[in-house]
């Protein structure tokens, strides 16, 4: 027999041996009987009238199939690609919403946007093919940057949104920010740009598809974070496909981080053509095609001003942001720079009035939506950024500015003025330990050993809180969703006691599949080795929404809980009965069923057992068999949060910043497997480093190209540019999540931007930097050091 | 044309076109594919295999160089003979966390199996540097590099038996 491993302990993952052995099955991978090779012709410019497809050289080219236009689509009658959220502007106006075809219809508006789809024999067949479709294009004039898109003059994406403006959002209590603002004693500015980014998965997007005539259905293989409303998004609104005739797989999956959380035209185009063509269609992108398909995120230019009174206290806090969204609404775009934003411009303060303005505005560029952090990034950064300048322009020590204004542990639960109520926290103590760990005493003598070789060294705080756990349906729903954002699980217990899990997230790297084991393990007693975990199918899986949002084990985990006390307690009454006792006499422990004061016991293995075998059973009032589901819908999201920071030495030569130490003291809540949780923290933060440091999607203006189209041009953190990192957790636990969990998959992305940029300014504040806009590549701090090294020498 | 090579030890004989790269040869006709592709630049690193014990991407090397040359692949990856155990750098990378959706993975470990094979004593700035061909865009690297340090040192202590 195996062993119980329960809540707290960090046994190695069960996912690992097939991917160490090169036996893992990701949709790239699956190869089906008659398959045949799609490939997407995308539009190579930025915006254009499509004025004409010439199919026929194509046609004709050895071993195609068929060539697909958004005629084609058009004939067929079906639906645009949905948008999942409906936002709204300050007079309730709905955002503009124009249709987003899953082939373009006469007209392109961004480098990337599918014209057609070639099917062949094989993929070198539909790429020759591919070369020899005319596309007809009268190029426009394109517009990729938010500052430009909404000047009279730009150029108009559609007839009917003007100025490119999909929505005017706002948040929070204007008049109550302008009244403080006038009895401020000092008053921060900051302008910013939050940079645009590809979130880059390693395993590119993918897609298989399959029509069965004999029954009329379809399965579809997609690299997915949530293929159940891939099913309902692609089947109910785009193809009109039952639900019962729909089968979405997502098998493996190499990495999401959002990228992967959205109903892609790809998915709905193959699996429309698999049907025309009778065959199981195949498309596997190239990286190069990920870049100009795969939707991106970030992409904000803000103003932001913070009022202080004379002690440093804040007294509101006002930001004003320019939101790209792209050619097109994606499935959560609009979501991301608002609901997802404005509500956490509170952070870990008790600033008591708050107002953001988000123009959310369309460009010539990809989609923007989702990525790991959405929104919650973007606003930590606005917001410990100028933390930061302010503290600086009163003279007040930036710890010091930040302990003043902190919501104390025993104010909680604490109700901000944006909308959320956290329920719990304790972020100086996440404060007081990140200050120990990271050695900040000492940092005057590495400075001045960094001096000594002629670096500059700096250090970053960011203290931080983000709002995850998506998302209480209700509360979403008010805010524009126009879903469900629950959860469910099924616990199936086998004849002989093993157990097998349901569940409606999706596992991609985070570990579910231990994780979710050791809860069943620990709450049943059921040895580890003997609880599997299913996944990302919906032919196998009851329903779900998926993984995001950090999400999976502060819903899904819930779910699953309470699906497991639901065994629990049908095996109670059935022990009952077969202990000839009372159901309210027995307990349950360790895998035992007792009748409480005795040592009359059944074990786990013989309940199930005497479930499925059922000649001695209450079958008057009981059912046989041991499987139980359940849908958890949270009450509030989760804030984890704490403090990160980071050390950093600049080269004034070079003006290459390099991360030489960081910290982190993260509040997750109860740990389930404190390994993962680090591993998760770790690449969190590198991803956050990254948006600092590194990464960059840079189109450029007019032509709307991508100038950052391939690995080589953006650039991706590697091993060699990071250190190691110190990672901890300082834990309180959520109120109302059943386990106390908080959610960790986005924490160190969330946290590390500003963390990384504040120490990179505290490096360079000598010379008189106040700000350095990410990322803080050495090009542009050697620019920077060349303009402010001027008027430090002629002192 | 018709190549002859040493694939995972055991002699193979295929028709392949020319211009079939190795990558595409391993994942479309032999069936194995652990061998990842995770880019058109050369630049993830989730293809490499060894070509006579060196780490190459089998991504840019096309299938005809294999001819008479002896190829190994994750499938092929192995403890002691008989031992029925994964590889020492396999079991540091699943000791140590070193991996988490897995897509980069196998290049990742073929990397790693090359490194300390090519240098004894490891340093953490040899495994960053050795790494820099591969990306990965879970873990941050930092139980990457444990695990390699760790897989090192097992490599060695098992060939010093």
């Amino acid at each position: 027999m195996g062993n119980v491993i329960g809540i707290g302990a960090a046994p190695k993952r069960k996912e690992d041996q097939r991917f160490l052995t090169g036996r893992g099955n990701y949709v790239s991978d699956i190869k089906r009987p008659g398959m045949t090779s799609g490939v997407f012709v995308r539009s190579p410019h930025g915006h254009a009238v499509l004025r004409g497809i010439d199919k026929s050289a194509a046609l004709a080219s050895p071993g195609v199939t068929a060539v697909l236009t958004g005629d084609d689509v058009a004939d067929d009658g079906l639906g645009s690609l949905p948008c999942g959220w409906g936002i709204t502007d300050a007079k309730g106006v709905p955002m503009k919403e124009p249709p987003f075809p899953m082939l373009a219809q006469d007209k392109v508006r961004f480098v990337g946007d599918m014209v057609a789809f070639v099917i062949a024999e094989t993929p070198e067949q539909a790429n020759a093919a591919a070369e020899l479709l005319k596309v007809d294009y009268e190029v426009l004039p394109s517009v990729v940057g938010v500052l430009e898109a909404v000047r009279p003059d730009a150029p108009q994406l559609f007839d009917d949104v003007p100025n490119n403006i999909c929505c005017d959002w706002e948040l929070g209590d204007k008049a109550a920010v302008e009244t403080a603002f006038k009895k401020a004693a000092h008053v921060a500015k900051l302008s910013l740009v939050n940079n645009r980014l590809i979130g880059n998965p390693m395993e590119p997007r993918a897609a298989i598809a399959e029509y069965e005539p004999g029954t009329d259905r379809f399965t579809l293989w997609t690299t997915s974070q949530f293929p159940h409303v891939v099913r309902f998004l692609m089947g109910a609104l785009v193809l009109n496909i039952p639900q019962h005739k729909l089968r979405v797989v997502a098998p493996d999956v190499g990495g999401g981080f959002g990228v992967k959380q959205f109903h892609y035209g790809e998915e709905a185009v193959i699996t429309w053509a698999a049907k025309r063509v009778r065959r199981p269609v195949k498309w596997v992108a190239s990286r190069s095609e990920g870049y100009v398909s795969d939707r991106h995120g970030r992409d904000h230019v803000t103003e932001a001003e913070l009022a202080l009174d004379e002690t440093g206290k804040f007294l509101a806090f006002r930001v004003n942001t320019l939101a790209n969204m792209g050619g097109y609404l994606s499935t959560f775009g609009p979501n991301i720079p608002t609901n997802l934003y404005g509500p956490l411009l509170g952070g870990v303060y008790t600033t008591p009035a708050i107002y953001c303005n988000v123009k959310v505005v369309f460009t010539n560029t990809v989609p923007v939506d989702a990525y790991r952090g959405a929104g919650r990034p973007e606003a930590t950064f606005v917001l410990e950024r100028i933390v930061d300048v302010a503290a600086s322009e009163m003279g007040i020590d930036r710890v010091e500015i930040r302990r003043r204004n902190m919501i104390p542990k025993e104010a909680y639960p604490y109700q901000t003025p944006v909308l959320v109520q956290y329920d719990s926290g304790d972020p100086m103590g996440c404060l007081d330990g990140a200050l120990v760990a990271a050695d900040v005493k000492n940092f005057g003598v590495r400075k001045a050993a960094s001096a000594s070789k002629g670096k500059f060294r700096g250090l970053g705080y960011s203290t931080y809180v983000e709002a995850c756990g998506l998302a209480p349906s209700r509360f979403a729903g008010r805010l524009g969703a126009r879903g469900g954002l629950y959860e469910s699980a099924t616990v199936r217990v086998h004849p002989t006691g093993q157990v097998t899990v349901m569940i409606g997230t999706h596992n991609h790297g985070q570990g579910h599949e231990t994780t979710f084991a050791q809860i069943v393990s620990d709450k049943l007693g059921v040895a580890f080795e003997n609880v599997d975990i299913v996944f990302g199918d919906t032919d196998r899986v009851q329903f779900g929404m998926g993984t995001y949002g950090s999400r999976s084990l502060v819903v899904g985990g819930a779910a699953l809980s309470k699906a497991t006390d639901k065994v629990i307690v049908k095996g109670k009454k059935i022990a009952a009965h077969l202990l000839e006792a009372s159901e309210g006499d027995i307990q349950f422990e360790a895998g035992k069923f007792s009748v409480a004061g005795t040592d009359r016991i059944k074990t786990f293995e013989e309940i199930a057992g005497a479930a499925y075998v059922p000649h001695n059973y209450p079958l008057e009032v009981l059912e046989p068999g041991l499987e139980e589901q359940a849908y958890y819908d949270p009450v509030n999201f989760t804030y984890p949060g704490g403090c990160h920071i980071a050390e950093v030495e600049v080269d004034p030569e070079t003006g290459t910043v390099t991360l030489v130490n960081y910290t982190a003291v993260d509040d997750v809540g109860t740990v389930i497997n404190p390994m993962i949780v680090e591993g998760q923290l770790h690449g969190g933060i590198v991803q956050g480093v990254g948006q600092a440091l590194f990464e960059n999607a840079v189109y450029d203006e007019g032509s709307g190209q991508l100038l950052s189209g391939s690995l080589m041009d953006y650039c991706m953190p590697r091993a060699d540019h990071l250190p190691m990192m110190k990672v901890a957790t300082h834990s309180t636990l959520c109120t109302h999540t059943p386990m106390g969990v908080k959610g960790c998959g986005e924490v160190g992305t969330i946290g590390s931007p500003a963390a990384v940029i504040n120490a990179v300014v505290d490096a360079l504040s000598h010379l008189g930097v106040t700000h350095v806009d990410m990322p803080a590549t050495p090009n542009r701090i050697w620019r920077l050091l060349q303009n402010a090294s001027l008027p430090v020498a002629a002192e | 044309m018709q190549i002859s090579f040493t694939l995972n030890g055991r002699p193979t004989t295929v028709d392949v076109e020319p211009a079939t790269l190795v990558a595409e040869l391993l994942r479309e006709q032999l069936n194995l594919t652990g061998t990842h592709i995770g880019c058109d630049t050369s630049q993830c690193g989730a293809c490499v295999v060894h070509l006579d014990g060196l780490p190459v991407k089998s991504c840019t090397l096309l299938a005809p160089a294999l001819d008479g040359a002896s190829l190994l692949t994750i499938e092929g990856l192995q403890g002691a003979p008989g031992s029925n155990r994964m590889h020492p750098m396999q079991e540091a990378f699943r000791e140590h966390h070193g991996l988490q959706c897995g897509f980069c993975t196998p290049g990742m470990l073929m990397t790693a199996v090359a490194l300390a094979t090519e240098k004894p004593n490891l340093t953490e700035a040899d495994v960053r540097h050795g790494l820099e061909g591969n990306i990965c865009r879970c873990t941050g690297y930092q139980n990457i590099v444990v695990s390699v340090m760790v897989g090192a040192a097992a490599m060695h202590a098992a060939k010093g038996e």
